[in-house]
């Protein structure tokens, strides 16, 4: 199978691509690689797989390819049976575009921060997350969900208009990550529950395929606060 | 009815517009907004322009557009961009997408942040920042330049293989914008430096960038460029 797949399911583009590629039916070979064992530091990683030593990442032949959007819009290209998921009509692709060049310094941004702050570095350093910075990025992380609300599904069911496309797993896989702290995206934000909820049904049954283990410390984490 | 693209100078994904609409010789009718006067921030601008209240936007026809990337991208489906600075071979495509879309949370966010707490909060907002604050937005952005010199200009002239595209272009302007603050990105990078003043010669690269470097000649002798926020 020519086509590779470098991913983790607790990284959210990992999980999106992951989606979108047994989505499409286009057939890949599985790479997981443990980021929590730090597998993408090592200097194999780096020569072998990717310099940016980041997941995702593509090898189509000898091609590689680092950026899950980058690698959408490839995939779109050169192996895309369906154009459902990433419009060809202009347009309509523009507003895919839009989204995914809008979310990196909002959703992802802020997501990622609140996170890693709140989970990853008490896992990494052993240490209980510095209350102040938790409370100050949950306030953004907060302000920007209901940002996208607004401006996203105010007045359409999906993203990018009537029909479900690529933004939507992209948005949903970067939405459900702050769960794992026991934040819940959508409390208070009925409009974000529905969508949620659709997406999730839309991509089934690979969107839980993908989010098991993400599940599981969700299940874990509010456990844990009760 | 040709394109409108709002824009201001000063935000680095307008500039990059910018220039590649005129490199293009695309027709496009300019519409500049005062950023610094808060122009973006009214209810005409978010009911007239673009609900997102930022720029650069551009309007073809009845359909609106933000997004530089999003922007660059429909442009070269809909109007004439050569070949050379958006590729239509999928594989070098892919090259200048990949650099487009780790930039935002590499060189935009981290000279973006630095310009925020160093000058446009204190110019504009009334901000004080002391040394002790702007010191570790300066070095992460330090440290990304590191890297992106590293990364996209140690094996390859250009950010995505041998030839200039729209990425060098989308670069160089995020560079350039920490010199409003007095920060040299070129200093202690003689890589980037010689990369960064080859994409200045292109064609509009100059001109585009007159009023910025204006502006940054003007806060480097003291004298303040004016908020009216």
């Amino acid at each position: 199978m020519s086509l590779k797949l470098y991913y983790d399911l607790l990284s959210q583009p990992s999980r999106a691509l992951y989606i979108y590629l047994q989505v499409c039916k286009i057939p890949f070979e599985k790479c997981p690689v443990a980021l929590r064992k730090g597998e993408h530091l090592s200097e194999e990683f780096k020569k072998d797989i990717s310099r940016f030593q980041k997941v995702p990442v593509i090898k189509d032949g000898g091609f590689t390819l680092a950026e899950s959007i980058a690698i959408l819009r490839y995939l779109s290209r050169e192996k895309q049976f369906s154009n459902e998921w990433y419009p060809k009509d202009s347009k309509l692709q523009a507003q895919v575009d839009e989204y995914l060049e809008w979310q990196h310094n909002n959703i992802r941004t802020f997501g990622t921060l609140y996170f890693r702050t709140k989970w990853i570095q008490p896992l990494l350093t052993g240490e209980p997350p510095n209350a102040k910075k938790v409370a100050t990025y949950e306030k953004h992380l907060a302000e920007c969900l209901s940002s996208m609300e607004e401006l996203f599904l105010k007045d359409k069911p999906f993203i990018a208009g009537d029909k479900a496309t690529a933004a939507d797993i992209w948005a949903a896989c970067e939405i459900e990550q702050p769960r794992i702290t026991g934040f819940d995206p959508v409390a208070g934000r009925p409009v974000l529950s529905k969508w949620l909820n659709t997406v999730r049904k839309t991509f089934s049954p690979y969107y839980e395929e993908a989010h098991l283990i993400l599940n599981k410390l969700v299940a874990k984490a509010n456990a844990e606060t009760k | 009815m040709a394109l409108k693209l709002y824009y201001d100078e000063l935000s680095q994904p307008s500039r990059a517009l910018l220039i590649i609409l005129k490199i293009s010789k695309i027709p496009f009718e300019t519409c500049p907004v005062k950023l610094r006067e808060g122009e973006h921030l009214s209810e005409e601008y978010k009911n007239e322009v673009s609900r997102f209240q930022k720029v650069p936007v551009i309007k073809d026809g009845d359909f609106t557009l933000t997004e530089s990337i999003a922007i660059l991208r429909y442009l070269s489906r809909e109007k004439q961009i050569s070949d050379q600075w958006y590729p239509k071979n999928s594989k070098a495509q892919a090259r200048v997408d990949e650099y487009l879309e780790w930039q935002h949370n590499n060189v935009r966010l981290l000279c973006s942040l630095y310009l925020r707490v160093k000058w446009i909060e204190p110019r504009f907002f009334g901000k004080e920042a002391s040394p002790k604050k702007i010191a570790p937005y300066e070095s992460r952005m330090a440290n990304c330049l590191d890297l992106f010199e590293e990364l996209w200009l140690s094996k390859t002239p250009y950010i995505a293989g041998d030839q200039i595209s729209a990425a060098d272009i989308w670069a160089a302007c995020e560079i350039e914008q920490p010199r409003l603050a007095g920060y040299d990105p070129e200093v202690g990078r003689p890589i980037l430096s010689k990369w960064l003043n080859k994409i200045r010669k292109i064609p509009y690269y100059e001109e585009v960038h007159s009023r910025f470097n204006k502006m940054v000649g003007l806060e480097a002798s003291g004298t303040q460029v004016k908020a009216k926020l």
